[in-house]
């Protein structure tokens, strides 16, 4: 704690002494210049024709004006000024606006040699006085000399010139103005006139480079006195936002990451993804060969996203949106109600629109300005068109980087044919992406189907299973594969070796009703025939009984009679007597 | 006299009295008095004073001397010291 207060301490009475910036306003500069240009020094801005130098100045100027109330004065050699204000109209620039404000002040100074004989001594004291009366009468803060090297056309004294401009350079910095001076890129030298002699504090180089047919422009900061500043060539963009220069080299890996999840879209998929879908913020590849799916998986992603209330980017890099939005119609899903809503915008360009680090810029563009929370890029396996395979692997790491620090997550499709350099690029990039969907042909019996598995899926328990990958009008759908004796079964085959288990079972059930039925015939005959014994039974009981009966009857009948026998012998006792005696 | 009857009507922008500007006006009045008697009209103005009238004339340089008139406008930029740019120049003499 002591030593971090102190340091703080340190730094706090340093800060008079570090150089003071002007923040330029430019999207990209500040950062790339590490808080803009010298303040109150000037900055030499160098390219070639047609590099953008004027655009830069211009847009110093502006900005300075709209955004940090720092007047200023553009004194242009080149175009007039009502020239330059049409020029950067198309930047949504209105320069007229401005100076009727008292905000800026454009000055053109007119040279030309036909006109101007060049007797004896003189010095430039018309051009400081004019300059410090467009200064003073705006107050101005920041100063564009647009192109002073015109001056050496103009004028033959090359000696008083010189001494003249160093002079001029030295007199702007006492006014204690910011300010951008262009100078034309010389051979073997930064400006044809050497002025970066007199421009030492900060110099910049704008480059348009085409290469492939494709044209990118760049700038780097060759020298940025007593402050640490970014050294790579960054591309930038001129668009109708003006100026966008990609800082593109992060350096740090250390990145905030989350352990929420969102879904596929696809429940299956989540299924395989340890149930819960994409970790939020992480990049996810899909890949495959023409034709298995890989933008109907994406949009469907796009449309689970779409659902939860989640701002989408798309990149088409192939079709143009209209055809993806039909197409993905076809198996169910409603892109254009998506689009509709303001959740989801396509971004289509083909890749050959311009160079990779151009794309950055304006993938980079554009994800600022809409904000979303999920970005496809479909395919980027176009890209290799417009550069080579470390290039567009250079790309992709930025991108995801980018990507990752926003807690954007980003699809990527690739498309993989049975060729080398293509099937390089997926696994080049294959070890940035956090989860890598794969989808294979299958090829087997005269089809081709698609079996999808996941490849790799960093920090979760995902599936290792092969699973058929079905699209179907009613949508993405994935089925477990058949593996039987014969290997992995998909499409037809799949679908005959299900019909013919389900024939088996058909006739097993019925194997299996057709016994119960027997044991419920042979129940009967059982029954029966115990129904059968039992009368049989009752028929024997009956007899029995009757014979018992009979026998009873017989001794009742019996011994009446004897009863009837002595009453009818009472009468004559002797004969009982007889009887006895008898006995 | 009126100003539209000059055949010539020059101007020499100076910043201040300084040593060229000095030459310059000696050497423009010298030139003048030899070959333009009675034509001519010399204003002399001193952007240190008026700065706001350097970017009508397109004035870089001091000092500088511009032809008015006779169209179509023709400058000089410097002390003037060689009488004979001058001349020709200001298409007072042919080249």
């Amino acid at each position: 704690m002591k030593t971090s207060s102190s340091k703080k301490q340190k730094k706090e009475n340093k800060t008079p002494l570090t150089l003071e910036k002007a923040l330029t306003g430019i999207a990209g500069l500040d950062e790339v210049t590490g808080g803009g240009l010298p303040k109150g020094r000037p900055t030499l801005v160098c390219g070639e024709a047609g590099s953008g130098k004027t655009m830069m100045s211009i847009e110093f100027i502006v900005r300075g004006a709209t955004q940090f109330n720092e007047p200023g004065v553009i004194m242009t050699f080149e175009e007039r000024a009502e020239e330059l204000a049409v020029n950067v109209t198309s930047l949504g620039f209105n320069l007229e606006k401005l100076q009727a404000e008292k905000k800026l002040r454009v000055d053109y100074v007119h040279i030309s040699r036909t006109e101007i004989q060049e007797t004896g001594e003189y010095d430039l004291d018309g051009l400081f006085i004019r300059l410090g009366h467009a200064i003073d009468s705006v107050k101005a803060k920041r100063v564009v000399l647009d192109t002073i090297e015109n001056l050496f056309g103009g004028l033959e004294n090359e000696g008083i010139l010189r001494a003249e401009l160093r002079r001029l350079f030295t007199w702007l910095k006492d006014k204690g103005v910011t300010s951008i001076i262009t100078g034309e890129r010389g051979e073997g030298r930064l400006t044809r006139h050497g002025l970066e002699e007199y421009v030492s504090d900060c110099v910049i180089l704008l480059d348009h480079r085409v290469v492939n047919q494709i044209s990118t422009r760049r700038m780097r900061i060759v020298k940025y006195r007593g402050t640490l500043h970014g050294t790579n060539e960054y591309p930038f963009l001129i668009d109708e936002d003006g100026i966008a220069i990609l800082p593109v080299t992060s350096l740090n890996l250390n990145k905030e990451t989350t352990s929420e999840r969102m879904s596929s879209g696809i429940t299956t998929i989540d299924g395989m993804l340890g149930g819960k879908g994409f970790f939020k913020g992480s990049s996810i590849l899909v890949s495959g060969t023409a034709g298995t799916g890989k933008t109907s998986i994406a949009s469907n992603f796009v449309d689970g996203a779409c659902k939860n209330k989640q701002r989408c980017l798309y990149f088409a890099f192939e079709e143009p949106p209209q055809q993806i939005i039909r197409n993905m119609r076809s198996i169910s899903i409603d892109l254009d109600k998506h689009v509709k809503a303001g959740l989801l915008k396509f971004n289509a360009a083909r890749p050959t629109l311009y160079g990779l680090e151009m794309h950055l810029v304006a993938i980079h563009k554009e994800i600022q300005k809409f904000k979303p929370s999920v970005v496809v890029i479909d395919p980027i396996t176009n890209f290799i068109s417009v550069g080579t395979l470390s290039e567009v692997k250079n790309m992709l790491i930025r991108l995801i980087d980018f990507l990752q620090n926003e807690q954007i997550t980003v699809m990527f499709t690739a498309l993989t044919l049975n060729d080398v350099v293509n099937d390089q690029t997926d696994e080049a990039i294959s070890s940035l992406v956090d989860t890598w969907l794969l989808i294979r042909d299958i090829e087997s019996n005269g089809e081709r189907n698609r079996g999808m598995y996941v490849m790799k899926s960093r920090g979760m328990n995902h599936s290792n299973q092969v699973r058929e990958f079905v699209i179907s009008d009613e949508g993405l759908e994935l089925i477990s594969v058949y593996v039987g004796p014969d290997g992995i079964l998909t499409g037809s085959a799949r679908e005959a070796q299900m019909l013919q288990e389900e024939t088996g079972a058909a006739i097993h059930n019925y194997a299996l009703s057709r016994k119960d039925r027997e044991i419920m015939r042979k129940r009967k005959v059982l029954e029966s025939k115990i129904a059968s014994l039992n009368s049989e039974f009752e028929s024997v009981e009956e007899e029995l009984n009757k014979v018992y009966e009979e026998e009873e009857l017989r001794k009742q009948i019996l011994s009446k009679n004897r009863e009837a026998m002595q009453t009818i012998r009472r009468g004559s006792q002797k004969n009982d007597e007889l009887q006895s005696v008898k006995k | 006299m009126k100003t539209e009857d000059k055949k010539w009507e020059l101007r020499l922008y100076i910043a201040g009295q300084t040593e060229k500007s000095v030459t310059a006006l000696n050497n423009l009045r010298r030139y003048c008095e030899e070959h333009l008697k009675g034509q001519y009209k010399i204003e002399v103005i001193d952007l240190l004073r008026k700065p706001q009238l350097a970017e009508g004339d397109q004035i870089l340089a001091t000092p500088t001397l511009v032809r008015k008139v006779p169209e179509p406008i023709r400058k000089i930029i410097g002390d003037l010291s060689n009488e004979e740019k001058v001349l020709v120049g200001l298409n007072i003499i042919p080249a």
